[in-house]
């Protein structure tokens, strides 16, 4: 039975191999379930809805490019032309009812395409650096501010010093009633090629067209929990809404792999392009519903570097769309589905 | 006509295995061995690297997911190649004295492989169409989306990729423990018809 005990033994060392490959045998893993489960708000995730940013406004326009990068990257996209724009203004919260007014973190994601199929795909938010240097420390602040224990939050903050800067930002910064007058900023720092083969570290922001007002949150509150969205259909009513889109060039030294530190203001600064947005459309019905602002979807020219969150974004964004579209899918509420 | 092609051959002794047709002597050809093992070690790396790239949001989920697309594409093309070979060449034959049920499930069993190996990426393929996410091969070659986006194909597509992986998975062992038995404990030269290696006289 020399035969039959061999048998035995590659069916169970591949059984074991395959179960340890695909992390059921590893709860602590990294995965990105473990995000989404961290993301569950007490009352679970909306029906269809994005996993996190849950709420937002869909809108379209373009992206014109200058030309002017074409030094750092050789995408097609940055190429000068005209090339169609689908987005999203959102919420940083897995909320899809979060008040405008209070909720700290405002979202912006664009799909641009280009002429041939080059495609760049980016979600950005208004807030200057990110608030921790690491996926694992984000999940575990994730799963903080879901905690119970009232020192939750303190914890991550002793173990992640740099948290101390996003919660100063957050409760200091000025806030805008406007999404067109706030700046977008993508925090991940992306390797250009240019066409010389020369690489370069680039983050990438988008400045407002749109005179900024400062509004005290106090005259937030009055508007309602949802004017944001209003206010923006309003503005593109009377004309299109435009935004620079600037590349900061990494000097030898910036920190390339931790979005918590933003690169010094005397960096090179590239303007790749103007972003015009000319209608808005709800969400639920709007032509960035299905998309998926996942960041790893770049053109040629543009890659990920050794900041670990594109690849962690694109692991959990994947989740959230396979989850979200399923609900779609079948059309109706689905509790067992809704747990996820 | 003489009394051995008419399958009546009288002996002087017991006949042998290799005599009865109890064991095979029949080879598959060099190219179809070389696919064999060459496609075998593509589809296991294939559902190792698929399992392992959705279960972390490391750095490591990119670089395995670059991976999966153009091997994916690469299995396509080499399984359509595979089965015209064994259109022309076919297969040697299996030994007499394997019982109908086990014949009927080796047939089958080996039709649902081909069957796999060329709907997975088929679908894996439709999946990121209708996900509305470019087809990335390597660099900037992008193969076309073969379906419009579509939440409804979607979820459909994103449950067979993975149902049928494990089915596919639970199916090469059951290929590799039939395989072993032939070769560990039937010695019928089944074995050896795809290993090579002088098979049990």
């Amino acid at each position: 039975m020399r035969g039959g005990a061999v048998i035995a033994g590659v069916v169970v060392v591949s059984v074991a191999a395959f179960a340890w490959v695909g992390g059921w045998l590893s709860p602590e893993r990294l995965s990105p379930e473990r995000f989404i489960a961290a993301l569950r708000p007490p009352g679970g995730f909306g029906y269809g809805d994005r996993r996190n940013h849950a709420k937002g406004v869909c809108v379209t326009g373009t992206f014109e490019a200058g030309g002017a990068a074409a030094a750092l990257s050789h995408a097609a996209i940055f190429q000068a032309g005209t090339y169609p724009l689908v987005g999203r203004f959102s919420l940083g919260s897995p909320d899809p009812a979060a008040p405008d007014a209070t909720t700290r973190v405002r979202g912006f994601g664009f799909d641009i395409v280009a002429t041939g199929g080059a495609e760049w795909r980016s979600a950005t938010i208004d807030v200057p650096f990110f608030p921790v240097g690491t996926p694992s420390a984000f999940l575990q602040l994730l799963q903080a501010s879901g905690s119970k224990d009232p020192d939750a939050i303190a914890k991550v903050a002793a173990a992640h010093p740099e948290l101390k800067a996003f919660g100063g930002w957050a409760k200091t910064a000025p806030w805008t009633g406007s999404f067109a007058e706030e700046q977008f900023n993508g925090l991940d720092a992306f390797v250009a090629t240019n066409a010389a083969g020369e690489q370069h570290f680039v983050r990438w922001s988008l400045l407002p067209g749109a005179t900024v007002r400062h509004i005290p949150p106090e005259a937030l509150s009055a508007k309602g929990s949802d004017f944001l969205d209003r206010e923006l259909r309003a503005r593109l009513a009377s004309g299109p809404l435009r935004w620079t889109l600037v590349l900061s060039q990494a000097a030898s030294g910036d920190p390339t792999s931790d979005p918590s530190q933003a690169w010094p203001g005397d960096r090179p600064k590239v303007t790749a392009g103007t972003i015009t947005l000319t209608a808005s459309t709800d969400n639920a019905k709007g032509p960035c519903r299905d998309v998926n602002f996942d960041p790893t979807v770049l053109p040629s020219g543009l890659a990920t570097g050794d900041d670990p969150f594109p690849a962690a974004r694109s692991a959990v964004y994947a989740v959230s769309y396979n989850r979200r579209t399923a609900q779609e899918a079948a059309g109706r509420h689905d509790t067992a589905r809704d747990e996820q | 006509m003489s009394d051995a092609t008419r399958g009546t051959i009288r002996y002087g002794r017991a006949p042998s295995l290799l005599e009865r047709g109890e064991v095979v002597r029949g080879r598959f050809s060099p190219a179809q061995r070389v696919l064999h093992w060459g496609m075998a070690a593509c589809l296991l790396a294939m559902l190792f690297i698929g399992v392992g790239m959705v279960s972390t949001a490391r750095p490591v989920h990119l670089a395995l997911v670059s991976i999966h697309r153009p091997l994916g594409i690469a299995i396509l093309l080499l399984a359509l190649v595979r089965l015209a070979l064994r259109a022309r060449q076919g297969t040697p034959p299996l030994p007499r004295d394997l019982p109908v049920p086990v014949r009927l499930g080796a047939t089958l069993s080996h039709w649902a492989l081909y069957a796999s190996m060329i709907a997975m990426p088929l679908i894996g393929w439709a999946m990121v169409s209708a996900a509305g996410l470019p087809l990335v091969m390597w660099g900037g070659f992008h193969l076309p989306p073969i379906l419009s986006q579509s939440d409804a194909l979607h979820a459909v597509l994103w449950d067979a990729h993975r149902v049928i992986a494990y089915l596919l998975f639970a199916l090469i062992l059951a290929h590799v423990s039939a395989a072993l038995l032939h070769g560990l404990i039937r010695r019928d030269g089944v074995f050896e018809a795809m290993a090579g290696g002088r098979p049990p006289d």
